[in-house]
């Protein structure tokens, strides 16, 4: 599903991030762990398509991700891959609904509130749909930011410290939500993390130390 | 959802700033919409009503004075000059054509001109009921009159002396209205027509009256002497206002104004020259005003430009967010650039409702705008370009916040948390 060959990024001179080698199958998941500055973050933005590497190639199914042009990466990106950030990064000038709607339209799929209903009802959140963004509070804020990676169907999510701000019951839900919501879209799940509450949840594990 | 959508939204989300780079716009092209509305207005009625005169001869005193009152109407006649010099000027070989005029009397602020039927020719106008004058104290009215006055053909009225309505009556002849014209646009809609002899009949009775007070009046209809065209019989006393020339070449222009001015106790002077002259005069005004509001649209621009930039810093995450949801980063340079757009668009269309608005109003509470024909509810041609002029000043402001939204790193920008 997802195969990493040679890889290399270097910041600078001194911090590099090199993977000789990583495959991931379908329906697989990942976890990333490594203590911060060790190229969690930048491998997850490589394998987003976010961040072009120094050398080495990242295939997603057939797609070779940086054989694509930028315009092809971003379309490739807001289609195929789900981002989660440590921060519920929302658009706080547009309601929650239009929020996903917007991501539906800049990801070049049709624009179907329906669809956008459904996944914020699968995250307990149908109610707050027409609600500005600034009103909700940060776990909602989380689950809508999941809502929007997960509204496309996306075969991979990437998920970036997604429970450093949260209290260990939310964190706990938020790991499952990830888990089953990517099962059930037989994505292939992948979260970046420093946090040990995590590391028991998952079976495959990339360890990052610094260099 | 759609770009056009998204950039509202975010112009919605700062509802002050946006109000605020709306009326800087729009205020910028309503001052400049009406300038160029009055301007244009003014110079197109001055344009129409001096179409056809090649100079005007009349009393000597200010050139300026003598085309205004004698071709718009606007101002106090130089005086008067003897028919008989006025008729030797129409066998000059280098005439073609001339239209005589006597002014001096007015009622209810309408202006009595005595001429004859070339000077409604010469403004194309049509009569609207009833016919011509013919006979001398037969008057046709002009649309702006008769519906001013509320006067039809068949009614009678005292003139009075003078140009304003608080002048003595000439009580004892009274005119007798047969026709009314259709408005043509041009100076006749505002004035009343007669005989030059009409004219000279109401003078000339006072005097009369004077001598033969208490005497039955001999109230027969008199055929005019000349109502079609040329110039009315008259003894050596008499005396007219103006006379429109006609040259019958080019060479009149060089020779005409000069022989007259030196040659004759009249004074000739070119409408094309002193209308000229005058525009240039209120041309510096206009042109000052215009720069100035051309500066509030800069500023407005500028301040786009400003809540823009700012915006950008808290907006960082926005981008970088929409460009990892897929948006190209052509889409995010029209995103921001559609901010500028729609906010010029909306000051453009504020502006253009408060221009014409101000304009209709100015042209309304002036009695004058009637006489001249100005209007808030045309469209004139270079409001295209002002109104291209303020969405190149939006793109502009737009362009250098749009190209940061460009260059957004977004890898760089989600790290940063």
């Amino acid at each position: 599903m997802i195969s990493v060959d040679s890889l290399s990024f270097g910041y600078s001179d001194q911090k590099v991030l090199s993977i000789p080698h990583l495959e991931v199958e379908e329906g697989q998941h990942l976890l990333v762990l490594g203590s911060s500055g060790s190229g969690k973050t930048t491998l997850l933005h490589i394998l987003g398509g976010l961040l072009a590497p120094s050398e080495g190639t990242i295939q997603i199914g057939n797609t070779d991700l940086y054989g694509l042009n930028n315009q092809q990466r971003d379309k490739y990106r807001g289609q195929n891959v789900g981002l989660i950030f440590q921060k519920p990064h929302l658009i706080a000038a547009l309601s929650v609904e239009d929020n996903l709607v917007l991501a539906q339209y800049l990801s070049g799929t049709a624009q179907d509130k329906g669809r956008a209903i459904e996944v914020l009802e699968e995250l307990g959140l149908g109610h707050k749909a027409k609600s500005k963004v600034k009103s909700l509070s940060q776990g909602e804020q989380q689950r809508v930011t999941i809502a929007r990676a997960l509204l496309n169907r996306p075969r991979i999510i990437l998920a970036d410290e997604p429970t450093a701000s949260l209290d260990d019951a939310n964190a706990k839900k938020v790991i499952q939500l990830l888990k089953s919501q990517a099962e059930k879209y037989n994505a292939s799940l992948m979260i970046a993390t420093h946090d040990q509450r995590v590391k028991d949840e998952f079976e495959l594990q990339l360890n990052l130390t610094t260099t | 959802m759609n770009l056009i959508k998204l950039s509202w939204n975010y112009l919605k989300d700062k509802p002050l700033n946006t109000l605020l780079n709306i009326l800087l716009m729009s205020l910028g092209i309503a001052i400049i919409l009406v300038l160029i509305l009055l301007s244009t207005q003014l110079e197109e009625s001055l344009g129409k009503n001096k179409r056809g005169i090649d100079l005007v001869v009349g009393a000597k005193g200010s050139p300026l004075q003598l085309i205004l009152a004698n071709v718009y109407h606007i101002d106090f006649p130089t005086g008067n000059i003897k028919l008989d010099e006025a008729k030797s000027l129409t066998r000059n070989r280098l005439v073609k054509s001339t239209i005589p005029l006597a002014l001096g009397d007015s009622y209810q602020g309408y202006r009595i001109a005595g001429t004859n039927h070339d000077y409604v020719n010469l403004y194309e106008g049509e009569i609207a009921s009833g016919e011509l004058w013919s006979y001398n104290l037969d008057v046709v009215l002009g649309s702006n009159v008769a519906k001013g006055l509320g006067m039809q053909v068949g009614d009678e009225f005292f003139g009075s002396h003078g140009m304003s309505d608080t002048n003595i009556d000439h009580d004892e002849k009274s005119y007798h209205v047969v026709g009314t014209l259709s408005a043509s646009g041009s100076v006749l809609d505002n004035l009343i027509l007669t005989n030059i002899e009409s004219v000279w009949a109401v003078h000339d009775h006072e005097e009369e009256h004077e001598h033969e007070e208490g005497e039955e009046h001999d109230h027969e209809k008199v055929l005019g002497s000349a109502y079609k065209t040329g110039l009315p019989e008259g003894d050596a006393d008499d005396e007219i206002t103006s006379l429109l020339v006609k040259y019958r070449s080019p060479m009149g222009a060089v020779q005409m104004p000069r022989m007259v001015n030196s040659g004759t106790n009249m004074q000739a002077a070119s409408p094309a020259f002193e209308t000229q002259r005058l525009f240039s005069l209120l041309g510096i005004g206009v042109d000052l005003l215009k720069s100035f509001a051309y500066i509030i649209i800069i500023i407005s621009g500028l301040s786009i430009f400003i809540s823009l930039y700012n915006a950008l810093k808290d907006r960082k995450y926005d981008l970088a967010i929409m460009r990892s949801l897929g948006a190209s980063r052509t889409k995010l340079f029209v995103h921001v650039i559609l901010e500028g757009i729609i906010i010029t668009i909306l000051g453009g269309i504020l502006g253009y409702i408060l221009g014409h608005g101000l304009t209709e109003v100015l042209a309304g509470s002036y009695e004058k705008s009637d006489e001249v024909g100005v209007t808030g509810l045309v469209f004139v041609n270079q409001e295209l370009y002002v109104m291209l002029i303020a969405i190149g000043v939006g793109i502009l402001a737009s362009l250098i916040p749009a190209f940061n939204a460009y260059r957004t790193d977004i890898s760089k920008v989600l790290a940063d948390d």
